[in-house]
Formats: structure tokens, C-alpha cells, sequence
């Protein structure tokens, strides 16, 4: 048995919208992954708390109000504070393609907006998982641009 | 495995704690070496009088993971070292687990108790029963690393799911309202095992009938009668109580034997999972060019 992919999905801030990560979820689990579901109303400590807890080599952000620019920085700053360099970040929900460089410069590795379909983030955790220094504290400036 | 991170979980670190337990999960760490690595042996908790791991089992929806919640912040803030292996199914189809237990639990929100509270989701993988063999190494590690005490929370666990007995030193069963008559309480199986029944969402008709009637099925048999206890975990209802009970809970000894039946048993599945030329003779009898007689001569070769 070789080592399974891990995977936190998680909602920061004050967002009730769950629908999106729910499908990720499913998605992520049906392609055979271990999926841990943090639930709603995370503070950025919370999440890193359960990545370092259950271990996981991936954590799926979601947001649909409008706070993905303050929130997730916030998450990845508090990933590398705890020494957490090598997990793998990227996000989802409503966010503006003009915000989406900034999210990619402090570490987020793919932004998953509307209409994506699951293959396409089945296959960036593929791709992630096969590249080396990818993780939020990592140097290298790789990030999914799409298939 | 490197022992730098076993002894760095020892001295605290989180980051190695989890390291740890995957590597036992991946199967890239043996028990054996890490109690070794860290001075212990391996030994047999379940005949002490004071537990150590603790399995808390029943139906799916009756309430465990709530239940769970309360009763390990109560003992967190009596200063005990809790650590939580929640366990979820994993997919026969694909080996996915959707592992949600988490979102149940406060107690690691809480500010304080958090230090004092470790909870690690665990899927069961290729296991059939509801708690996988390495959950017990997994518990045997978080109580050399310095927790005082492991409890389990199962899958949902259906009348006669009793792998837990194989795992824990202490068997709580967790019954909601309204299950059924008095003669499903008469049935045999996992009743039979606990240490102490619980009955949760007392805030509803019928739980009270519920536990009186399971009650008066310990009184008919034999030996000393596990405590039946009321609980509502969404309001706290009870629940003060029943995490004093079960932190002083003796076994009732009407076990011993069926927990190695349960260990050999999961022991020998363990074997059968890891062995090499399994997904070859799963695959040969799918496509019906061998029998179940002749798949087990394969894999006992």
C-alpha cells in the first residue's frame, strides 16, 4: 500500500456557501484521495491546525465572499509560520481573475473559479503531487494555468 | 523512518506526531521499531484496571462524534492528554474516504483544551471491519508518546460489529432513541461486549424507555451489569456525568475471550491485505479462473 494522498478542504471566514467545496470534496474522494472536511467558519489557525494534525499534502481553500484576498495570504503566511513549507495549496470559489496573480505570488498553486469541471482539479492534484518544491514555502513559481 | 521525528513527537512536535502515524498507516514504519526507538515494548493495555484506549461504537447518526466532543473536554480540562482517532469508511470501489468527523468537534477550537487534545481522522482503507488493525498501533504510539489516553470513535457500526474488542481495553456503545423494541436489546452481538451502553439524544421520546429496556436485558444475564447512562450531547444533558463513568470505567470482564477471537481475526485480514499477490488472485477470481479454495492456497503460499 503506498501513501495516500491526503487532502484538507476547508472554508475560511464568515462564508456559508459549502456547495462548491462539498462537490470538490466528493470529487477528490471518488478519485481515491483521503479527504479531511473541515466545515464552515475556519479561522486561518484552525485550518493550519488541521492540516498539521491529519497530516495532509494538500489543502483545497474555498471562498465565496469576497474575502479570498485577505483570507488566504493569511492561511498560507500561518502554513509557512508553522513550518508547514511543503503542503500544497490551491483555492476555489468567486474570485476575480484580477486578484488571482497576487494569490499565485504568496503561494496558492491553482484558483479553481465557476464552471470548472472536477477532472480538471483531479488532474492538477496529479501534476502537483509529481512536482518537487511546490509547497506554499517552497521557492519554485510554478502554477496550474489550466490544460 | 527516521527516529529524529519519532523523538521529536515525543518531545511535543505535532508536525512529527502525525508524520509518525502516517508512516504506521503507509505501512513505512513497524511498531515494533518505533516502541523501540522511544524505549517501550509492546504490551497488552487491556488487562489493567485503569484504560488507556477507549472504543466508542453504535449505529451511524446516533450521535458519537457530538458525544465525543463532550466527554473528551471534560477530561482535557481535568488535565488529561486526550488523543482522538476518528475513523470513517474508506470506498471498497475506489479506496476514497470522505473523513467529517472533525466538523463535529469544538474541542479543538477551544483555545485552551486544544493543547491538551490530539484528533487524527483514519479511513479504513482496505479494512472490512469498522476499526482497522493499525488503529491499534496507531493507539498503542500515541500512548508511548506521552497521551494518557486513546479513544476511538468507529464507523457507524451496524448489531454485530464488534472489531473494536480487538483494539480497545473499554467497549462504550452509544444507542440513540427508539431503536427498536425490547427484543432488540435481547439480540446478541455488540450489546453483549460493552462496558457501559449509552444512551444519546435523551432530549427525545422514547430514550429513556429505550435505556430502561436495555437495562432490564443486562439484569436477565449473567455476570455484573455494564451502567446505562442518559446523555444529550447537543445540550449537554448528562453529559458531566457519564465522562466521570466512563474515565473510572472497570471492564466488565465478559470479553476477554471474544477480544482475541477479534484479534486473530483482524490480525489474519491484516496478513491477507498486505499480501503481495493479492490484487493478483482477486483479479483471477473475478474473471472465474480459480476458486475461493484455491485463492487462499495462493495467498498462504
Amino acid at each position: 500500500m503506498g501513501a495516500m494522498i491526503r487532502v484538507v478542504v476547508a472554508k475560511p471566514g464568515l462564508d456559508g456557501h459549502d456547495r462548491g467545496a462539498k462537490v470538490v470534496a466528493r470529487a477528490l474522494r471518488d478519485a481515491g484521495h483521503e479527504v479531511i472536511y473541515t466545515g464552515l467558519r475556519r479561522t486561518a489557525s484552525q485550518i493550519v491546525e488541521t492540516v498539521r494534525d491529519e497530516d495532509a499534502s494538500f489543502l483545497g481553500l474555498s471562498s465565496l465572499s469576497g474575502a479570498h484576498s485577505h483570507l488566504f495570504p493569511k492561511v498560507c503566511e500561518e502554513l509557512r509560520k508553522s513550518g508547514l513549507n511543503d503542503v500544497i495549496v490551491f483555492g476555489g470559489g468567486i474570485i476575480p481573475k484580477t486578484d488571482r496573480q497576487a494569490l499565485f505570488s504568496c503561494g496558492i498553486k491553482a484558483i479553481f473559479g465557476p464552471g470548472t469541471s472536477t477532472a480538471e482539479i483531479l488532474n492538477f492534484i496529479e501534476v502537483a503531487s509529481e512536482k518537487d518544491g511546490i509547497g506554499v514555502g517552497e521557492s519554485s513559481d510554478w502554477y496550474w494555468q489550466g490544460v | 523512518m527516521n527516529s529524529d521525528i519519532v523523538l521529536a513527537a515525543k518531545d511535543g512536535c505535532r508536525r512529527s506526531l502525525a508524520r509518525t502515524l502516517s508512516a504506521l498507516e503507509n505501512n513505512t514504519l513497524d511498531i515494533d521499531d518505533a516502541l523501540s526507538m522511544l524505549g517501550e515494548t509492546n504490551t497488552d493495555s487491556s488487562q489493567q484496571s485503569d484504560w488507556s484506549i477507549m472504543a466508542i461504537t453504535g449505529a451511524p447518526g446516533v450521535g458519537k462524534s457530538c458525544l465525543v466532543d463532550k466527554i473528551i473536554s471534560q477530561w482535557a480540562s481535568q488535565g488529561k492528554k486526550i488523543a482522538l482517532l476518528a475513523v470513517d469508511p474508506s470506498s471498497s470501489r475506489t479506496g476514497g474516504a470522505l473523513l467529517g468527523d472533525r466538523v463535529r468537534l469544538s474541542v479543538v477550537d477551544d483555545i485552551i483544551l486544544k493543547e491538551m487534545v490530539y484528533v487524527r481522522s483514519v479511513a479504513t482503507r482496505k479494512s472490512s471491519s469498522s476499526v482497522p488493525a493499525v488503529v491499534s498501533d496507531m493507539a498503542k504510539l500515541l500512548l508511548a508518546l506521552g497521551w494518557n489516553k486513546v479513544v476511538i470513535e468507529t464507523v457507524g457500526a451496524g448489531q454485530s460489529e464488534v472489531r473494536c474488542v480487538a483494539v480497545a481495553d473499554r467497549i462504550v456503545v452509544v444507542e440513540g432513541p427508539a431503536r427498536g423494541d425490547g427484543i432488540q436489546a435481547e439480540k446478541a452481538g455488540l450489546l453483549e461486549l460493552a462496558d457501559a451502553v449509552i444512551v444519546n439524544k435523551s432530549d427525545i421520546v422514547g430514550a429513556r424507555k429505550h435505556a430502561d429496556e436495555i437495562k432490564e436485558s443486562f439484569e436477565l444475564g449473567e455476570g455484573q451489569s455494564p451502567p446505562v447512562l442518559l446523555t444529550c450531547a447537543l445540550n449537554g444533558d448528562g453529559c458531566q456525568f457519564a465522562s466521570d463513568v466512563l474515565l473510572n470505567l472497570q471492564s466488565t470482564g465478559r470479553s476477554s475471550k471474544a477480544r482475541w477471537r477479534e484479534r486473530l481475526l483482524s490480525s489474519l485480514e491484516q496478513k491477507i491485505l498486505q499480501n503481495p499477490h493479492l490484487d493478483d488472485t482477486l483479479s483471477s477470481l473475478a474473471s472465474g479462473s480459480i476458486d475461493l479454495d484455491e485463492a487462499i492456497k495462493n495467498l498462504n503460499n
